[in-house]
């Protein structure tokens, strides 16, 4: 259920940004989900992408610093509760949220990615819980 | 006010004929009792018999820091260690420092050249000097005291830090003379204002200010702010601390003692004299020290030299303020840094890569340093507190190294500029010409 997902490094400089995006591109590389996370100096690109091991090439190729690692992506219902309801399952096992993003797919629901302190223990809970986490062929078909 | 008239507004002639007479004792002291100058002597087939007039220096070799690190610690004595009442340091961080002996005898020189400087800068008798330099290995602190006793002046033996206690001192003392670094006397005016002081309300007249770089500009909104004459001071541990050098209030240039330490200017790469005026390195020579005789000690700053009568009436050559170094040092906030040991602190880091940048700048005009390294895998992380975790680990390993606090950035892969060259390496944007 562990999504891969990469990040990369981007100085707080005019047309980096644009120089990452301009790499994906070029690639063929399509994204599927996208947050920044912005510092005074730089920022941290992450990214859920079709092909992963292209794309890391890719921005290795051009001298980005790119690291993978596991995400999970919950697809909860687009109303009032909606988010809260996975949060709480997490808050009741005691279990760390690092960041999360959201992003609206093809359907109705409304799509989080989250990194979890321990994602193992995340995974476990929110399935028993019937949580719909979403596997990698799914969000291929997004 | 001169404090000793006859050494200090000496004629030329005399002048010269006293430089001689004791140049020609340092130069048999130096070769009968160290033997590393024996050794470079006789290499060089050198005879003390050769200096026959003032120019035959040139024909003695330069005496570098280097020398002096290997001789640590007391390879550089000329005195039996018991002759020795007081020991010293450079203020360099890391390796080994570089070690000056005194005498008693040195130490009386020290009183005197540090006497005349706080006289140059309005000191008498009657005032009372709040002593910010810092006391203990560095000469900085003990200098001025000695130099204020001589004077017969109150010394307030504050040290560095601890600025509130610094103003209270200024206040309830009524301290007239404040000797720091030129960047903690801004920042003691700072304070002061915000204590809502005014200029008026202290009783300082004037400023001792060394150890570091600055400006006419600084020396400009020092004087403003804290109502003083603000006065450039120099020296050098490995000549014997402050007091090599002072300006007086006619601020054409710091007067050196001449009569004890005989100055050069060589330029940086041909290592030839220059002529009166010409920018270059700054070499001094010790005429009178019995504890650590220093032959053409190449001091690594950039001035040139001006001779010939002051309006103030003193004939001891001058120097103009410093504006660079011929070297890679860095003086930030008064502490000696080499881009090297940067280096050697971030080779101590795994899987880091080589390249980094030193941005150097004086927002405030308080040193900041700046480490710009690249982003490795490493160092990268997706979540922001595991990279803010690594600079702090690096800003640490950094300030073991050199003993500053600095700021550590991380740069993209391969923007940083590659070693060319100590240039690119270094940026420092504060301002010195």
């Amino acid at each position: 259920m562990e999504i891969k997902q990469i990040s990369v490094f981007i100085e707080n400089k005019k047309g980096r940004l644009k120089k990452a995006i301009d790499t994906l591109s070029k690639a063929e590389i399509n994204i599927r989900a996208l947050s920044i996370a912005d510092h005074t100096k730089f920022g941290i690109l992450r990214l859920i992408v079709s092909d992963n091991e292209k794309a890391k090439n890719a921005f290795q190729k051009n001298s980005f610093v790119v690291k993978e690692n596991d995400v999970i992506v919950v697809e909860i219902p687009d109303k009032p509760n909606g988010l809260n309801s996975v949060l709480t399952i997490l808050d009741d096992e005691n279990i760390n949220v690092e960041y999360l993003y959201a992003f609206v797919g093809k359907t109705d629901e409304a799509i989080v990615v989250m990194r979890l302190k321990n994602i193992e223990e995340g995974i476990k809970a929110l399935k028993s819980k019937n949580a719909n986490l979403l596997t990698r062929t799914y969000i291929d078909n997004l | 006010m001169v404090w000793n008239k006859e050494a200090e507004c000496m004629e030329k002639k005399e002048k010269e004929k006293l430089q001689l007479k004791l140049l020609k004792e340092t130069v048999q002291k130096a070769y009968e009792n160290v033997p590393f100058y024996k050794k470079r002597f006789d290499k060089l087939k050198i005879k003390v018999e050769d200096i026959k007039s003032l120019k035959d220096i040139e024909k003695l070799p330069f005496t570098t820091k280097t020398d002096l690190r290997d001789a640590y610690p007391f390879g550089m004595f000329a005195v039996p260690d018991d002759d020795i009442v007081e020991i010293h340091t450079s203020s360099g961080t890391t390796g080994k420092p570089t070690v000056s002996g005194y005498t008693e005898k040195d130490i009386e020189i020290w009183s005197e050249v540090s006497a005349r400087s706080i006289t140059m800068a309005l000191g008498t008798k009657g005032d009372k000097i709040q002593n910010c330099y810092g006391y203990g290995l560095f000469t900085g602190g003990l200098g001025i005291h000695y130099g204020s006793h001589k004077l017969g002046a109150t010394v307030i033996p504050i040290s560095a830090g601890n600025t509130k206690r610094q103003v209270e001192v200024m206040k309830d003392f009524q301290s007239t003379i404040l000797t720091c670094t030129p960047s903690y006397a801004l920042y003691l005016a700072e304070v002061l204002e915000k204590e809502g002081l005014t200029p008026e309300e202290i009783s300082l007249k004037s400023g001792i200010f060394g150890a570091e770089m600055w400006t006419e500009e600084m020396r400009e909104e020092l004087e403003k702010r804290l109502g003083i004459v603000a006065l450039n001071i120099y020296g050098l541990t490995e000549i014997i601390g402050p007091g090599v050098a002072q300006e007086c209030t006619a601020k054409t240039g710091l007067h050196i003692s001449d009569d004890h330490f005989y100055p050069e200017v060589i330029d940086t790469k041909t290592h030839e004299p220059l002529k009166e005026g010409e920018k270059g390195e700054l070499v001094l020579t010790t005429l009178t020290r019995e504890g650590m005789p220093i032959i053409r000690f190449r001091t690594k700053d950039i001035t040139a030299l001006r001779k010939g009568k002051c309006e103030c009436g003193r004939t001891l050559v001058r120097m103009n303020r410093i504006t660079g170094r011929s070297d890679d040092m860095l003086k930030i906030r008064g502490v000696m840094v080499f881009p090297s040991q940067i280096e050697r602190a971030l080779l101590k880091i795994d899987d880091l890569s080589p390249n980094y940048q030193i941005v150097v700048t004086r927002p405030k005009h308080l040193d900041e340093l700046e480490i710009r390294v690249e982003a490795s895998a490493n160092l990268f992380s997706d979540e922001m507190k595991q990279i803010e975790e690594s600079e702090t680990k690096i800003a640490n390993i950094i300030h073991k190294e050199i003993g500053l606090r600095v700021n550590v950035s991380l740069a993209e892969p391969e923007t940083l500029p590659r070693s060319e060259g100590k240039a690119v390496r270094v940026l420092d944007l504060r301002k010195f010409d």
